[in-house]
C-alpha cells in the first residue's frame, strides 16, 4: 500500500536533510584529520598528560579536536532521522577529502589506485544517497 | 614497514567498537529532547562517544604501526558490522542502494590503501 503522499514528501526531506548533515560531517572530519596530522609532531611522546597539554597549548590541535567534537554532534543529529546502515558508509567520503587535500597541502602523490579508489567512494555514495526505494 | 598482527587486531577491534559507537549514538538520538537535564542523562549518547573515542583511539595506535594498505580496507569492516546492527536493533530495511553502494565504498577504500604503500 503506498504511503500518503504528505508522509512519503516527509520522509525524503528527513532523508536529504540527514545526507546532507553527514556530508558536512565529512568534510569537518578531513579538516580535523588534516589539523591533527600537521600538529602531530607538538604531541611528540610525553605520555597522556604530555598529550593532552599539547593539545591545550597547539591551537591546531586543539581546533582539530574541537572540530571532531562538532562532527559527533552532527552525526548525533543526522541519526535521529535517517538510517545508520544508509549514514555510516557515506562518512567513508572523508577518505577522499583527505587524500585530495594530502596531495594539495602535504604534496603526497597522486597515483592511478587512489584515483579509482576516489572515483569508486564518490560513486558509491552517491547510489547510497539516491535515497530509499524499499 | 610489515603490519604486525597486533596492528590488524586492533584495527579489528576498532572497526567493531566504532560500528556499536554509531548503534549507541542513534539510540541516544532517538530519545533527544530540548532539554539539558536529558541531555546530561542521556546514557546511550555517553555510551555511543565513549566507544567512538576508544575505537578512534585504537585506530591511531594500530595506523602508527602498520601499512595502510592492509589497515584501510579493514576499517571499512565497521561499514559492514554497521549495517547489520542496523538491521538486527532498527529494522531498517536493506534495499539493494545500501548494498551497492556499500560494495562501492569498499572497493574504494581498498584500492586508496592499495595507492598508499610507502
Amino acid at each position: 500500500m503506498p504511503a500518503p503522499v504528505a508522509a512519503q514528501t516527509e520522509s525524503r526531506s528527513h532523508h536529504r536533510s540527514s545526507v546532507i548533515l553527514v556530508f558536512c560531517c565529512t568534510l569537518i572530519g578531513a579538516t580535523a584529520q588534516l589539523l591533527i596530522k600537521s600538529g602531530s609532531a607538538h604531541t611528540g611522546k610525553g605520555g597522556f598528560v604530555g598529550t593532552l597539554l599539547a593539545i591545550l597549548t597547539h591551537p591546531p590541535l586543539l581546533l582539530g579536536y574541537f572540530l571532531y567534537a562538532v562532527n559527533t554532534a552532527l552525526m548525533v543529529l543526522a541519526l535521529r532521522k535517517g538510517d545508520l546502515s544508509m549514514l555510516y558508509p557515506i562518512i567513508a567520503l572523508t577518505f577522499v577529502w583527505v587524500t585530495i587535500l594530502s596531495v594539495m597541502m602535504f604534496h603526497d602523490e597522486l597515483n592511478p589506485y587512489k584515483v579509482i579508489g576516489l572515483i569508486a567512494i564518490v560513486s558509491g555514495v552517491s547510489v547510497l544517497g539516491r535515497g530509499r526505494k524499499a | 614497514m610489515k603490519t604486525s598482527p597486533q596492528a590488524i587486531l586492533l584495527v579489528f577491534v576498532s572497526s567493531f567498537l566504532g560500528s556499536f559507537g554509531m548503534v549507541f549514538l542513534k539510540a541516544g538520538a532517538g530519545r533527544l529532547e530540548r532539554n539539558l537535564k536529558s541531555l546530561l542523562t542521556n546514557y546511550w549518547l555517553m555510551a555511543g562517544i565513549a566507544t567512538y573515542v576508544l575505537s578512534s583511539v585504537l585506530y591511531v595506535i594500530a595506523l602508527k604501526s602498520g601499512e595502510l594498505s592492509i589497515l584501510y580496507p579493514m576499517v571499512s569492516l565497521g561499514y559492514i558490522w554497521a549495517l547489520i546492527w542496523a538491521r538486527i536493533f532498527f529494522k531498517e530495511p536493506l534495499t539493494p542502494n545500501k548494498f551497492v553502494g556499500l560494495g562501492m565504498i569498499l572497493i574504494g577504500i581498498a584500492c586508496i590503501g592499495a595507492g598508499s604503500t610507502h
